[in-house]
């Protein structure tokens, strides 16, 4: 690499993870720059939790390598492991505990220096200050995900992985989670990984998107070129198009 | 910040939310004394109907209450272990775990931690039940009662990161493990009767396990007043090879873990 050139956060290199014999992930390669964020499109099967569970060292790859903010994964990665987190409405903080001691754990676990102010900013920024010494298992969809959150940036990542981050939100909470991590990305200069069936949340957020089909990448490019490309208005097509398929057709066509 | 750096913070940070956790749940702290209580008691009367009636022999010291004392040690040590761990499974936690900085050693550090808090709460309560009820007093035993806990408690975390590395591998099905494992040992560590009472090719059995040396022990002192520290150097050492096997196979099935994608589900 150029030494004038800056290390992607991510760099993904012929990536391949194997069960038994079904193949979940088949030899993909992709690099993230610092401070981009990125879609991981995909349907249900594509790979892209195992993707991302493959970046944070959750899974051991069958082949291929993994660089992720200048450490080698999964056998370096408690070098990098307190500089990322993740968020996911699948994966549930413990219920009885309250918010408060939830947020004290986990930071603890990441090493974050003051941290009873860092839990006091945190809890305002996500509006959670007045819920603080609730039972996480007592709170609402959209307050979880807010907890969830606030556990993803308990210590200012550097890269943050999210699968689904606003499944099973209404509209307005959905949008209101979509301009913290915007807002967190752009105060931070963080990269962002974003794993997705919101077609129009990976448009209006992302400045990229890669579009994973039965464990490899069918596409990678920004949003506005890809619906150039596909001649399609809208995301959701484009990834229709490429479920069904048809993309490479669309592709030559145009 | 290699994979063998050991961070104490992150160890108390995990001992703090199984305490928040144990705070959190009156039943919880009540299931942790209830049938020790009920054991030791059921055994101490036992063991007055056996004064009562038996040999000299028989009557000697209360081996009965002592040997269930050391065996909830046993029991309740690898329950208190598994049972912090099964916390983490039931929450669906471990995955916020796992891709956090805390290191295996870490964990288990925690749990083993947990292990003695809950112990204790449980045991010291039933421990002065039995002062007040059959006069028993296991506090008395003084070092030999060190000695017959560190042997005993190493066992349980033996066994407890195990059972713990098969659930990791092979998910919430493996759970009951967690809970009858440890039954094996009480016919085979004879924890009511002497070792001589098995069958010679059973006592060979018997002997590999480091819990029938601390029951071998305990009854050594009870009855004959003495206490045995070459039984207690023997159990040690089997228990360093025991613990260093548990470990062994606690990393290869979380290794095992990490290949086949059981570390993303955590569930059934």
């Amino acid at each position: 690499m150029d030494a004038r050139t800056p290390e992607p956060a991510v760099a993904v290199d012929r990536l391949a993870k194997v069960y038994k014999t079904a193949t979940a992930v088949d030899g993909i390669s992709f690099s993230l720059p610092a401070g981009s964020i990125t879609g991981l499109l995909g349907g249900n099967g594509a790979g892209k939790t195992t993707t991302i569970a493959m970046l944070m060292g959750l899974v051991s790859p069958t082949s291929g390598t993994i660089r992720v903010l200048g450490a080698a994964m999964p056998r370096q990665r408690y070098r990098v492991l307190a500089r990322m987190n993740f968020e996911s409405p699948y994966v549930e903080m413990p219920m009885r505990l309250t918010i408060r001691q939830n947020l004290n754990v986990f930071g603890r676990l990441y090493g974050v220096d003051a941290l009873g102010e860092r839990i006091a900013r945190i809890a305002s920024e996500l509006e959670l200050t007045d819920l603080l010494d609730r039972p996480t298992g007592k709170l609402s969809a959209g307050q979880k995900t807010r907890v969830s959150l606030a556990k993803a940036l308990i210590n200012t990542p550097d890269l943050l992985l999210l699968d689904e981050p606003t499944a099973s939100l209404d509209p307005d909470t959905a949008d209101w989670v979509r301009a913290r991590l915007e807002r967190y990305r752009h105060e931070h200069g963080a990269t962002l990984l974003i794993a997705s069936h919101n077609m129009a949340e990976v448009e209006r957020m992302c400045e990229r998107v890669i579009i994973m089909k039965t464990g490899r990448i069918e596409d990678d490019d920004t949003p506005a070129n890809l619906l150039k490309r596909y001649g399609r208005s809208t995301l959701e097509d484009v990834f229709l198009d490429v479920a069904r398929s048809r993309g490479h057709a669309a592709e030559t066509a145009s | 910040m290699s994979a063998f750096s050991f961070s104490p913070r992150r160890v108390a940070a995990m001992v703090l939310r199984y305490w928040y956790l144990l705070r959190s749940s009156w039943p919880r702290l009540l299931e942790l004394i209830y049938w020790p209580a009920v054991q030791m008691l059921m055994w101490g009367f036992l063991q007055q109907y056996v004064n009562a009636n038996a040999s000299a022999f028989a009557r000697a010291g209360g081996t009965f209450i002592g040997a269930v004392l050391l065996w909830d040690i046993l029991f309740r040590g690898q329950l208190g272990f598994s049972v912090s761990f099964l916390e983490e499974m039931w929450a669906r936690n471990l995955g916020n775990l796992m891709i956090s900085p805390l290191r295996p050693s870490e964990f288990v550090s925690a749990l083993m931690v947990m292990s003695v808090v809950r112990l204790a709460i449980g045991m010291v309560p039933v421990s002065l039940l039995a002062v007040a009820f059959f006069g028993f007093n296991v506090w008395s035993l003084g070092l030999a009662l060190a000695a017959f806990f560190v042997n005993l408690i190493l066992t349980s975390w033996a066994i407890g990161i195990f059972v713990s590395g098969l659930v990791l591998r092979n998910g919430l099905g493996a759970e009951n493990l967690a809970w009858t494992i440890m039954f094996i040992f009480l016919p085979l560590t004879c924890v009511y009767y002497p070792v001589a009472t098995l069958p010679s090719w059973l006592q060979v059995i018997a002997w590999t396990l480091p819990p029938t040396y601390v029951f071998e022990g305990m009854r050594a002192l009870l009855i004959e007043h003495a206490f045995r520290a070459d039984l207690m150097l023997e159990a040690l050492a089997l228990n360093v090879v025991l613990f260093a096997l548990a470990v062994a196979a606690f990393l290869a099935l979380l290794a095992s873990a990490r290949r086949n994608g059981s570390l993303m589900q955590t569930g059934e």
